[in-house]
């Protein structure tokens, strides 16, 4: 993912929402001139509206896949509005270019919402206080905002938005708001309750695999067991025979079979023969792979950093290291499967979609049905988790097609099995590392050689841009510490398996990678895990900061019992910086224990801080998951897992006590929703490595 | 098809459902209860999980005959009263990130509770520990378990 741009150009305007007193939207300033131009008219990228009875409400366009951001987002709002949290209520928004690029990735819903969005707040807020000074006869400057009202200073008068609103909607827009000093904050930086909570709890919240629309039937899909494979020809009589059973077509990804219940839907799946051409890759494993990727590494390479002269330096160190590292594929597997609704017609169709991305769905949709893209609706829904996987569009297009070939509207439904073996996966990855030390145990050379295959060229084999590799060296390029000579290189080895964004992405093997070498470093040159990184990094940089901050809450360097060891890591992604510590106990058998995470983190001003810890704690359970048990394997072109029995999450009496510090700063918030992740198998297998002596090199750990 | 009739929170209801269809898709499909939520299919995760006269049960797995008779509770019915103190304790720790699994995390500590109005921290770990989150709210889950606890239990 690339970072988005922190500056954006934005203005507000007062828009016609029907039973809204006061609604404002925010535009992006682009894409107004290039409405203009095309004569189109464009809506606001967010809105935040008031009615007459004082409910606010802001609507939002990013998803709400358990991140917090249909709570974070009205928070900023309702800072500057200097709103009643009580009367704040958030709505999401359809698919629609209006909103701007509508991706929810890459930590970035808080980082693009900050500006735009205490503007709205803000902005508003000085019209109801114009609107109350004009219905007072005094000055503006004698009024100010507090809770949801406009309160007169000398004479005590207050009146609500509510009854201010209407009069507020015929005012100027005031092209520079006052921000509010953040020492006054009484929201942001404050613990709010999550507003889509109580209705989650409930069983109330409507997930997209709980969406129901007129008419629809529901498909489940029975889908190439070979990855690459074809449907040859298939028997549809077993299916139709069973009860509940409508329909049976074939689409691109396979045969869905179509009925009035979800089970109906699945039995009949079951019950379908279908006769596959397994393709070219019916003999692809994941020994395949890795040997192919062991060719890679020797072969042809891309030079992503290379600062001085790592070869000379390494000829010359007093001692050095190399070392490989393996990491495996791995599913995204969110709680709640793939799904989708929808409903074609000859002229039009309409999504819902559990997404995080709706205007890629769109798009997609429109191309696979040769619609123009406006002739598609995409409601996004609430997800069950998402991780990355819901970025991509393919549910969406199949579920089109399944409706478009079966002239009905249905809702695709993929079983657990089908969600978890044709996923688009984690990248598998080898790492070659090398790396010197002189004689006074400083790092002097580092050497990183990453095999793996490209997500950007993969996804998008047609797309251009030089630089489109360099994904696969996130985090391994940008090596913090303070070495003479560093090189990164990248042996792209892309494979048939599908392969997608992962919590983190590159971020996920890259720390491993660097923050396990670096341990391995420390060893050699006999110093304190945590000194060693200490002296690597510059003073005052943000990275050091929570590196000291976590090593303290920690307790590094005390004493622990006999069975257990430290270790810690760090990295910064998203924007953020995060060290966590990690304590292991491991039992005579190689049983790994993790006990405690301690984890610190900057993430500059932090808007919500309970909605980070949750984020962070999140990231670390992910990321436990997979050092511990993360592992999707091919044999005879097949994934083998298929469910949560052999891709195990984390059960509770593994979950460790997880701690998390947040560094208080002034700065612009920066993303929370992957940095938590890449530093834990590091920590884990560093603790692991003092416990034992014992290197984990290869993902999932595996001591026994 | 035939006709069954279950008692769900505490109604009466008669559906078309073949022998064998597990209780989930019942609730979900035939009585628009989409509270119960599908995760695996097999048992594996308990987010289907609802009561059978009392019992946490794995409705993906459970064959809707064998439902018949017995008192189900989902989550639905289990939130009806407005003060529910687990409800309240997942609400005051923040639990929820996605939600999808909260239902049937609620209602597999529901259960434990009518067993055991105060469970150890063992006891907590073995009742709740098949019951998966994908989005790591197992530790607040945890604590709002203990909230319950010290606040005087479910009342
Ligand atoms: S859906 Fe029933 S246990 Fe997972
Ligand atoms: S909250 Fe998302 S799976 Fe548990």
């Amino acid at each position: 993912m690339t970072s988005p741009t922190t500056t954006r150009r934005d203005f507000l305007k007062v828009v016609s929402v029907a039973g809204a007193g006061l609604a404002l939207g925010v535009y992006d300033r682009q894409a107004w001139a290039m409405a203009e131009e095309s004569g189109t008219t464009l809506s606001p990228s967010v809105y935040l509206s008031i009615d007459t009875s004082g409910n606010v409400t802001v609507v939002v366009a990013r998803a709400e896949m358990g991140q917090g951001v249909r709570t974070a987002i009205p928070m900023l709002v309702a800072e500057e509005l200097e709103a009643d949290w009580d009367r704040i209520r958030v709505e999401q928004a359809l698919a629609d270019p209006k909103y701007g690029s509508m991706v929810t990735g890459g930590s970035q819903s808080i980082r693009t919402s900050w500006e735009p969005l205490r503007k709205a707040g803000a902005t508003a807020r000085e019209m109801l206080i114009a609107a109350a000074a004009q219905e007072w006869r005094v000055e503006p400057s004698t009024c100010r905002a507090e809770r949801g009202s406009i309160v007169h200073g000398t004479t005590g008068r207050k009146m609500e938005y509510g009854k201010l609103v209407e009069r507020a909607a015929r005012l100027p827009v005031p092209e520079n708001p006052l921000l509010k000093n953040p020492a006054k904050y009484r929201i942001i930086g404050k613990k709010v309750r999550r507003l889509d909570s109580p209705d989650k709890l409930r069983g109330k919240a409507i997930f997209g695999i709980d969406t129901r629309v007129p008419g629809m039937l529901i498909a489940a899909i029975q889908r190439s067991p070979v990855i690459g494979g074809s449907v040859k020809r298939f028997d549809a009589a077993g299916a139709l025979a069973t009860p509940g059973v409508r329909r049976v077509v074939q689409v691109h990804s396979g045969v869905a079979v179509l009925a009035d219940t979800t089970w109906a839907a699945f039995q009949g799946r079951d019950n379908l023969v279908v006769d596959w051409d397994d393709g070219p890759n019916a003999r692809m494993s994941s020994a395949s792979i890795a040997k192919m990727f062991q060719e890679k590494s020797a072969g042809e390479v891309r030079i992503a950093r290379n600062d001085g002269d790592s070869a000379a330096a390494l000829a010359s160190a007093v001692q050095k290291s190399v070392a490989t590292y393996e990491l495996p594929f791995l599913a995204h597997a969110p709680l709640e499967p793939m799904n989708c609704i929808a409903h074609t017609r000859a002229d039009s169709a309409e999504i819902w979609a559990p997404s995080q991305s709706p205007l890629v769905a769109r798009d997609a949709v429109a191309g696979a049905l040769g619609l123009p893209p406006e002739k598609v609706v995409v409601h996004p829904t609430l997800s069950g988790g998402g991780f990355g996987r819901r970025l991509w569009p393919d549910f969406a297009v199949e579920a089109a097609l399944v409706s478009r070939a079966a002239g009905t509207p249905v809702k695709v439904v993929w079983t657990r099995e089908e969600d978890m073996r044709h996923d688009f996966y984690r990248p598998a990855s080898l790492h070659r590392l090398a790396a010197g030390i002189d004689g006074n145990g400083k790092l002097s050379a580092w050497q990183h050689r990453i095999v793996a295959p490209s997500i950007n060229i993969q996804l998008f084999p047609e797309g251009t841009g030089e630089n489109r590799w360099r994904d696969a060296v996130d985090g391994a390029a940008q090596l913090p510490y303070t070495v003479p000579s560093i090189l990164v290189e990248y042996a792209m080895a892309n494979t048939p398996v599908q392969i997608l964004w992962w919590r983190s992405v590159y971020n996920s093997q890259n720390a491993f990678v660097n923050e396990s070498f670096l341990d391995e470093i420390a060893v050699l040159a006999g110093k304190d895990p945590f000194e060693y990184r200490r002296e690597l990094l510059p003073v005052d940089s943000r990275l050091r900061g929570v590196l000291e901050l976590a090593a303290k809450k920690a307790g590094w360097g005390t004493p622990l019992p006999a069975g257990m060891g430290r270790g810690i890591a760090c990295h910064a992604c998203f924007g953020s910086f995060v060290a966590e510590v990690a304590e292991v106990s491991v039992d005579s058998n190689g049983g790994v224990r993790v006990k405690r995470i301690v984890s610190a983190v900057d993430c500059g001003r932090a808007v919500n801080p309970d909605g980070i810890r949750s984020q962070i704690e999140g990231g670390v359970i992910i990321g436990l998951t997979a050092a511990l048990y993360g592992e999707i394997t091919i044999e005879n072109g097949r994934v083998q897992q298929g469910n949560y029995d052999a891709y195990k999450l984390l059960r509770y009496d593994e979950t460790p006590e997880i701690e998390v510090h947040i560094v208080g700063s002034e700065k612009d918030p920066t993303g929370v929703g992957e940095p938590g992740l890449p530093p834990v198998a590091p920590a884990v297998c560093n603790a692991i490595y003092a416990a034992t002596g014992k290197r984990i090199r290869r993902l999932p750990i595996r001591l026994q | 098809m035939a006709l069954i009739t279950l008692d769900v929170n505490g109604t009466s209801r008669t559906v078309d459902a073949e022998d064998g269809t597990p209780l989930l898709w019942v609730l979900r499909d035939l009585l628009g209860l989409t509270g119960t939520k599908y995760g695996c299919g097999a048992g594996l995760c308990g987010s289907c999980t609802v009561h059978l006269d009392g019992e946490a049960t794995r409705s993906c797995i459970t064959p809707v005959e064998n439902a018949v008779g017995k008192k189900i509770l989902t989550i639905e019915g289990f939130c009806e009263k407005p003060d529910n103190p687990l409800v309240e304790a997942w609400l005051d720790e923040e639990v929820s990130q996605c939600g999808y699994c909260q239902p049937g995390q609620l209602m597999t500590a529901a259960a434990l509770f009518s067993r055991n109005p105060a469970p150890s921290e063992n006891e907590i770990n073995a009742a709740m520990s098949e019951t998966l989150c994908r989005c790591g709210t197992q530790n607040r889950i945890r604590k709002a378990i203990r909230r319950v606890i010290e606040e005087g239990g479910m009342r």
